[in-house]
């Protein structure tokens, strides 16, 4: 038995370490939640003071590598969720599936890559280097810098997702995971989810806003 | 063996991963930073004892109740009772050997310490000058302090806080002994478990605020400065959504501590229980969503102030509840006049204060009138230092035996009460009325008709000094001298009190089960136990 499998000394059984982990992961996305919080309601603000400055930026952004983004994202979040399933019910694949998963989303973290060099290019990127002329320049200002600042989090997040499931990925290539212990897999697999979740929301509005109008 | 006897050596300790060492090692860190703010606080109150500027000049005096706030709020109030008190008793309330997730709990205190690291920093880089609040545009673009270093410290320790909640919440939910059943929690667990949702939700939302005041500051790119398109209410909103449930994090648990000495000290069960617990969760829920009365003149939209007025109301209620249910505890008790007890009565009446000016801030017109004027500055004392403090320190005398081993020497925790409630009652008292007259917060002169009331107030703060100086010297002398406790000098009732103290590293050689309600005390229980154990004060 490795140590993984033991239970830590403050518990009485292994079901109620598996259910204190899963509750404390469901708490921690809580506050990770409320962490993005401020940016959707600086978002918020910005699209209420400045409805056409807004939707002048986001026809500025480029919706095809976003939407590409979004479906590398969903794809990941379904391999993420085979992977809980089959060290779940202790299938073969764990390992295949998790590097899947990683893989997609450095597939997602190389097109943001892209997008943001576009950007810089075409002098989109407050404070750094922003050039933009005309009526709504304070607004693109304002849309840009909270874009930069939320899908730059993400991305964060994501890096570090990443990280997580290539170390579950080992881990699951010495075969530490079965029926009996896959806590690890199922709470790095509602982080994963989270950061997906995240990003649905990013996606139309950073991306639709003016399509949809 | 005790928790006490698991190691001698410093790296035991800061290594541990025992819920009640890592308590210690908060409270130690938490008094430090106390007396740290309560410095900064003496040279206020020196300063202010004469109308004119004698002792500093505006901007020393900006950046002294700068550091006073910050400190005093985030590094003393927020983790005050929660990291100690709360640590140590949690587990042992509710029949586990320690918190969920030991390991984290040690994190967070390291996590605390960096971020006081970054405080003591701004402290010697020279100070920052734009009040607790950091209010923009004065934070961002026109203040020439050390801004972002203070942010970060903030920004930092909020991190302590959330491990604290998340810790707490998991150990409620899956840690409590068979039989303990969510109504047969003590009030202290349920006012914790309360007191860490709010620390979940509402940090997070500060610390992103203060990233985006240390971005704007840094990058003059933001959303919270007109000149750069933003809007100071946005920052204002944001700030509040965090700092007004801030003040239920520093009284929520006062609340519990206040439950479990009268409900002791009266030989009594708590009155209305079940009400208890109800009014922690509606206090708590309500407390999220009265933010906007700190900004009634900010010009937020009327409608706006209309309703948060009427919710700032609401949250009255419950918290009356608990006044009421306090004293019908009280009514045909047979109480004990200890210190704990000195203490937490002083928490209900002042509370109770404290409580009835807020409703007349929480009033449109009449705020209109008090709004950022030394009323506001007693209010708020009153309920962080007056309610929280006293509350902390009656704690800190009720569970000392349980934490040492040892018992404090009564007649001073006694004289140390009394002193700290005629002290702050002098200091603040006045300065109702200095606010109700117009002396307005946050300057370092006044006119000289404001003199008698402040000197009032300046010569009550140096009696509080002393009433807080005491038990340092008291405590200190009775780890050694004290006489032994026994494992429940109180007859008090509650699963901490069935262990030995100081308690094993465990807590309990076996695991308890819970037969009977959290607070079964009684006349005749207590006849039939008379005869050896209780040791009345």
């Amino acid at each position: 038995m490795s140590v993984a499998h033991r239970i830590a000394e403050q518990f009485e059984t292994r079901e109620q370490q598996r259910e204190a982990d899963s509750l404390g992961t469901w708490v921690f996305l809580a506050t990770e939640l409320m962490f993005f919080g401020p940016l959707f309601l600086a978002y918020f603000y910005g699209r209420t003071h400045y409805g056409e400055g807004f939707a002048v930026a986001s026809g500025r952004t480029h919706v095809w590598l976003g939407t590409a983004n979004t479906a590398l994202l969903l794809t990941s979040s379904l391999t993420m969720a085979l992977a809980v399933r089959a060290s779940w019910i202790g299938r073969r694949g764990v390992t295949l599936l998790l590097a899947l998963t990683a893989a997609l989303g450095v597939a997602f973290l190389a097109v943001k890559g892209i997008e943001y060099r576009k950007e810089w290019d075409e002098a989109l990127v407050p404070p750094f280097r922003f050039v933009f002329a005309g009526e709504h320049a304070r607004a693109v200002e304002v849309f840009y810098w909270l874009y930069f600042l939320i899908t730059g989090l993400h991305a964060l997040h994501l890096t570090i997702g990443i990280g997580l499931v290539l170390w579950l990925a080992l881990r699951a290539r010495r075969g530490d995971f079965g029926p009996h212990y896959h806590a690890p897999v199922e709470m790095t697999g509602l982080y994963w989810h989270f950061v997906d979740v995240l990003w649905i929301f990013l996606y139309p509005l950073i991306y639709l806003l003016e399509r949809w109008r | 063996m005790s928790y006490l006897e698991e190691g001698y050596t410093l790296r035991s300790w800061l290594t541990t991963h025992d819920h009640k060492r890592i308590a210690i090692l908060y409270a130690i860190a938490i008094t430090a930073f106390f007396f740290v703010g309560g410095a900064a606080a003496t040279m206020i109150r020196l300063e202010l004892a004469t109308p004119q500027a004698d002792l500093v000049q505006a901007d020393t005096y900006n950046k002294l109740f700068t550091i006073h706030g910050v400190i005093m709020v985030w590094f003393f109030l927020i983790p005050s009772i929660p990291a100690t008190l709360g640590n140590f008793l949690m587990p042992l309330m509710i029949g586990a050997r320690d918190l969920a997730f030991p390991r984290l709990n040690l994190a967070s205190w390291y996590i605390y310490v960096l971020g006081g690291l970054f405080t003591v920093a701004t402290l010697i880089a020279g100070g920052v000058d734009t009040g607790w609040t950091f209010y923009t545009p004065y934070s961002t673009m026109f203040s020439n302090t050390n801004v972002i270093l203070a942010a970060a410290g903030v920004f930092i320790t909020g991190f302590s806080s959330i491990l604290t909640g998340l810790n707490f919440i998991v150990t409620v939910h899956k840690m409590r002994a068979p039989g303990m059943t969510w109504f047969r929690l003590p009030l202290f667990v349920w006012a914790h478990y309360a007191t860490s949702v709010i620390l979940v939700l509402a940090t997070p939302v500060l610390a992103m605020t203060l990233v985006l005041i240390a971005a704007e500051r840094l990058l003059h790119v933001g959303v919270f400065d007109p000149a750069l398109g933003g809007d100071p209410l946005l920052f204002q909103h944001l700030f509040w959504f965090y700092s007004h449930p801030a003040v239920y994090i520093m009284v929520l648990p006062a609340m519990g501590v206040a439950s479990e000495i009268i409900t002791c000290f009266a030989r009594k069960r708590v009155f209305g229980y079940r009400f208890m617990a109800y009014a922690i969760l509606g206090i708590a829920t309500i407390g999220f969503l009265v933010w906007g009365h700190h900004m009634f003149v900010s010009g937020q939209s009327m409608y706006a102030g209309m309703v948060f007025s009427v919710l700032s109301f609401m949250v009255a209620v419950p918290s009356a509840i608990k006044v009421f249910n306090w004293t019908a505890t009280l009514y045909k008790g047979s109480i004990t006049f200890s210190a704990p007890m000195l203490y937490a009565l002083g928490f209900v009446g002042l509370f109770m204060i404290g409580g009835m000016t807020g409703l007349i801030l929480a009033t449109l017109a009449l705020d209109v009138h008090l709004t950022d004027t030394y009323f506001v500055v007693a209010h708020f004392h009153y309920i962080m230092v007056g309610g929280s403090v006293m509350a902390y320190l009656g704690g800190i005398h009720y569970w000392w035996p349980k934490a040492t081993g040892r018992m404090y020497p009564e007649m001073w925790g006694r004289v140390a009460a009394i002193v700290i409630f005629v002290g702050f009652n002098l200091t603040f008292f006045p300065q109702y009325l200095l606010g109700y007259y117009g002396m307005p917060r946050r300057y370092h002169v006044y006119p000289p008709e404001f003199t008698v009331l402040n000197v009032l107030s300046s010569a009550g703060a140096s009696i509080l000094a002393i009433g807080y100086l005491l038990p340092i010297g008291y405590l200190a002398w009775s780890l050694f001298r004290g006489k032994k406790a026994g494992a429940n000098p109180w007859d008090a009732r509650g699963l901490e009190w069935t262990t030995p103290s100081p308690p094993p590293k465990d807590n309990f050689a076996v695991a308890p089960t819970v037969t009977e309600e959290p607070y079964a005390y009684s006349p005749e229980r207590d006849a039939e136990m008379a005869g050896g154990r209780i040791a009345q004060p």
